[in-house]
Formats: C-alpha cells, structure tokens, sequence
C-alpha cells in the first residue's frame, strides 16, 4: 500500500504557503520579517522536488530535508532541515508508521532542532511549542491512544506553547536583541511548527 | 514602495551579475551559484570566505580581490545563504592553504556557515572559522544569542585579507582576525528604517521627530527610540556606549569607521566624522586612520554606526598594506 507520505508533505507546504503573510508579519514584529517569505519559498521548492513515486517515508523525508536546507536559508533553513532529515533518518525502510513510530521521528527532529540551534525549552523558539507536544503526544501513546487523538493533544499543548511565547523574553535568535521589547508577542517559529503539527493530525483523520 | 528593480524575486541574481559586469578585472561568479569569487583565483594562499545575506552592499561582494576577501556568498535579502552554497564558495576559495570563514554572529549565519565548514572538512579541505560580534548595542550575556557582528567587519577582512596576502598560515590569519574582534567595537542607530524588496514595507516605523538608537543592519529595530537630536548629540551617544568598553583609552591609537546605512548622505557622515574626531582628541585618543562611507549598509536605510579598532604595529602593518577590491582600493 502506498504511504501517501508526498500527499502529507504537499499538505504541509500548502498550509505553510497559505500562512506566509502571517508568518512574516510575526517575525515583523520581533525578528527580521522574512519567516514566511523563507518557509514559503522552500516549500515551493520541496513541491517542486520531492519524489511523488517513492513511498519511503524515511526518503522523502530526508529529501524534504535537504530541499528546506538548501533553499530556506536564515535560521529556519537549517533547523526545520536537520528536523525533517532527522525524522527521516527515524523512519528509514519505513512505508507505514505506528503512533511509536512517529513519537521516534518527533524526538528525532526534536533532537536535531536542539542540536543544530543549541537551544533549551523557554528561549521563545519553536521548542516552546514542540516540547510540550511532544510530552502531550508520548502521554497519550501511553495510555494507549492513537496517532490522531495522541497527536490532537500534541497540538493542544503546541498552541498553549504559542501562547506561553508571548510571556516570556526571547534570549535565542534575532528577537534576543529586543531585550525585554520581545514580552507580548508571540514566536513565528513556535507558530510555524505548531501549524505543522496540526497539518499533519489533520491529513492522517482524513 | 517604490524601488528600482525588476521581479522581487531577481534582485539578488541581477545584482550580482551586474556586478561582476562592472568589475570583471575583480569578480568573477560561480556558475550557477550566489557566488562572487576572484577573478584571478586565489593559488597558493589562505583564503578568506565571507558573506551573509544580501542587502549589505558593498559587503561581502565588494570586498573580494587582492589584500581582502576570495569569495563572498550572497543569500537572499537579509537572509543567510544556505549551506551549499557556502561549500562552494570554499570549495572554489580553496588555494591549497586552508580556508577561514568570516561569519557575523547571527543565528542563521552561524549555522550555515558551520554546516559547510563541517561538508568542506569531510572532502578534507582544512577550514576553520572567525565569528565578528562587535555591535555594543546589544549586551553581551548568557540570555542572548550574543552580539552581532555589523560594520567591525569590514577591517576583520581588511587585516586578515593583509595577512593571507602576505603569506600568513590559516593559524596565523586567524590570529589576525582574532585579535581585530577583540579590539572592534561599533554602535549604529537610524532616522529611517529600511524597506526589503520581499516585504514592501519598512521594517519599523518612526515618527517624523523619532529616531531609532541600537539598530542592527536588517531593519531589526533597535535598542530605544527616542526624538531627534543633533548629530552631535547622537554621536556623542553612540561613542559613550562604545568607550564605555573600556578598550580605548588616552594614549591609544584607533582606526575610527563612520559607515553609512545606505540612504545617508556622504555629506552628513562626514559631519559625523569631524565631532567623532574633535570627541576622541579630547580624550587622548589618537586616530590613526579615518574611513567615511557606505561599507556595511542596510538597504536603504537612512543612519549610520561608528566602528573603532584598537590598534597595534601588527595591526597597523595589515591595515596600511595595499588592497584592490570593487569597493576598497589602497595603494
């Protein structure tokens, strides 16, 4: 059967394209106005390149990776492509994926954001959003749930991360140089990736 | 917003080509690449790669050719180029005696630039990197991404460009650079913020009266705003913040830059430039070369920063060696 793993990621690229303006005007606010325009014109290029035949999700993955880091550039390049590699190299071989399958592939990217941007939860990045979901995802595999309900909680947490962004100083990134003018609004990034998410849940319901 | 370019989409790519158009005895690009590199190539010595994004000019581009840089990496306005790119540019940079990369201290400038230094590594090209963080505007602490690096830059290339001319091992050209970031120091501020092509509006709004101090050089806001002084009085400012370093004492001798954001007057930095000189005589300060002009610009930007550079015979030798660049020429 085939994984629909392109489907996804045209998703993905769609909603991020829908989002451009608000992504941009975000990082207006706090950074250097060019969140959107970056992820956008990216994504353009992952539609543009991806394989629509392999069903491998760990290759397209790790296509849609190296597509991010070579055309996004800023900050965002580098990060969401060490995620989007990392959570391929984690679904490797793999043409179907089980809730603990894709708890793997989030640590994974998680893992890769962490390391490629030395970054800590709490830094008004998009850890704030990713972290949290990442713990509300794991509970819920726990219990048992599967991967649309795991990830509608994942979501849920990812969106009071957002929140939680506009409370606190950025000390990571552009916005760190705004000192405490950063408090009250929120992260493009911890938005960017929340929107991620929450494409995701919604193309695995259908 | 009213700019005279073509596709938005373009800028880059035209700017470039046209550069090189203007100086082919200088420039040459890399096919298919965001990528100005020698004309003459860079055998037999250490080579200097720069760049970031785009938006800066003349920097990086500018500044490839005898005594300064062998490539600059252009990426898109105000955004880091990507890593591939980067490992061309020091792939094609690459004369046999190492690399060293020049990188401003933001976020996304660091992280391409290491993955590449990291891709360039693994094909065994001996690259190793300097990180310019000279803006004093921005504190430098655990609770930051750290200082930016903004107009300093320019004499890091001119002193370690000098140094890679003359001879110098990779290890020696660092040690170069290393000391030119421990001696530079710059604080900038804007009356008008700048407009990127992309976005097509300014990136901060300010009153008619207002003005921004601190600013960065992509149309980040800055530190405070406050109303319009004199010139003076906003010199006298910046250079309170930047002395307050405690690096430039009486009896010292400096290199003083008064860059231009892109949209000021030379008229106006040269204004700057004489109470620049008159403040740093009154404390003993001795200049030991003045540089006015648009280096390290941010569009069109209307403002500008001031650099100073402590320095050393060492350092004096590098910056009074001869240069031949686009936008830095010395006999």
């Amino acid at each position: 059967m085939p994984s629909r793993i392109y489907e996804c990621i045209e998703k993905i690229a769609e909603k991020i394209k829908e989002n451009k303006d608000l992504l941009t005007d975000l990082d207006r606010e706090i950074g250097d106005a060019d969140h959107g325009v970056n992820m956008a014109r990216g994504f353009s290029a992952v539609e543009e390149k991806i394989p629509k035949d392999d069903d491998d999700i760990g290759v397209v993955l790790k296509k849609t990776g190296m597509t991010l880091l070579s055309t996004v550039g800023g900050a965002s390049g580098p990060l969401y492509g060490t995620a989007y590699m990392e959570a391929g190299k984690a679904a490797a071989g793999k043409t179907e994926i089980t809730a603990e399958d894709f708890g793997a592939m989030l640590g994974a990217a998680i893992a890769g954001i962490q390391k490629r941007g030395k970054a800590v939860q709490g830094e008004k990045t998009m850890l704030d959003a990713l972290i949290p979901a990442q713990e509300a995802y794991l509970a819920k595999v726990a219990e048992g749930a599967d991967i649309v309900t795991a990830l509608d909680a994942a979501c849920d947490a990812a969106n009071k991360g957002i929140e939680f962004t506009k409370t606190i100083r950025a000390t990571k990134g552009r916005a760190s140089y705004l000192g405490d003018r950063s408090i009250g609004h929120q992260d493009p990034g911890a938005t960017s990736a929340t929107i991620t998410l929450e494409t995701i849940r919604d193309f695995l319901k259908g | 917003m009213k700019k005279l370019i073509n596709e938005v989409d373009n800028v880059v790519n035209e700017m470039l080509d046209g550069m090189v158009l203007a100086c082919p005895k200088y420039v040459k690009r890399l096919e298919g690449l965001e990528v100005l590199v020698r004309a003459g190539g860079s055998q037999g010595k250490v080579a200097l790669v720069s760049g970031g994004g785009s938006g800066h000019e003349p920097a990086h581009g500018g500044f490839v050719g005898k005594g300064m840089l062998d490539a600059a990496v252009a990426g898109a306005v105000f955004t880091s180029p990507t890593p591939d790119q980067v490992y061309e540019a020091i792939k094609a940079a690459n004369g046999g005696k190492g690399v060293l990369l020049v990188i401003k201290n933001y976020t996304g400038d660091v992280m391409n630039f290491e993955m590449a230094a990291d891709m360039a590594a693994d094909e065994g090209i001996e690259v190793d990197k300097v990180i310019v963080a000279d803006d004093v505007a921005v504190e430098n602490s655990t609770w930051t991404t750290g200082r930016r690096g903004i107009a300093g830059t320019i004499f890091v290339h001119k002193c370690a460009g000098a140094c890679a001319e003359m001879g110098g091992s990779l290890a020696q050209v660092k040690a170069i650079a290393e000391k030119v970031i421990a001696n530079v120091r710059s604080m900038g501020m804007a009356i008008e913020a700048c407009t990127v092509p992309a976005a097509g509006k300014k990136s901060f709004d300010l009153a008619e009266d207002e003005i921004e101090i601190g600013i960065g050089i992509h149309g980040e806001p800055g530190t405070h705003r406050e109303k319009i002084s004199t010139v003076n009085e906003i010199a006298d400012q910046l250079i309170a913040k930047i002395l307050g370093e405690g690096i430039y004492n009486a009896g010292d001798e400096v290199a003083v830059m008064v860059n231009g954001m892109g949209g000021t007057p030379l008229m106006e930095l040269y204004v700057a430039n004489k109470h620049i000189s008159d403040v740093l005589a009154a404390k003993g300060i001795k200049i030991y070369k003045t540089i006015v002009g648009n280096y390290m610009t941010s569009l069109d930007m209307e403002g500008f920063s001031i650099t100073l550079l402590k320095l050393d015979d060492e350092l004096k030798q590098c910056l009074d060696a001869p240069a031949d660049t686009p936008a830095f020429v010395q006999y």
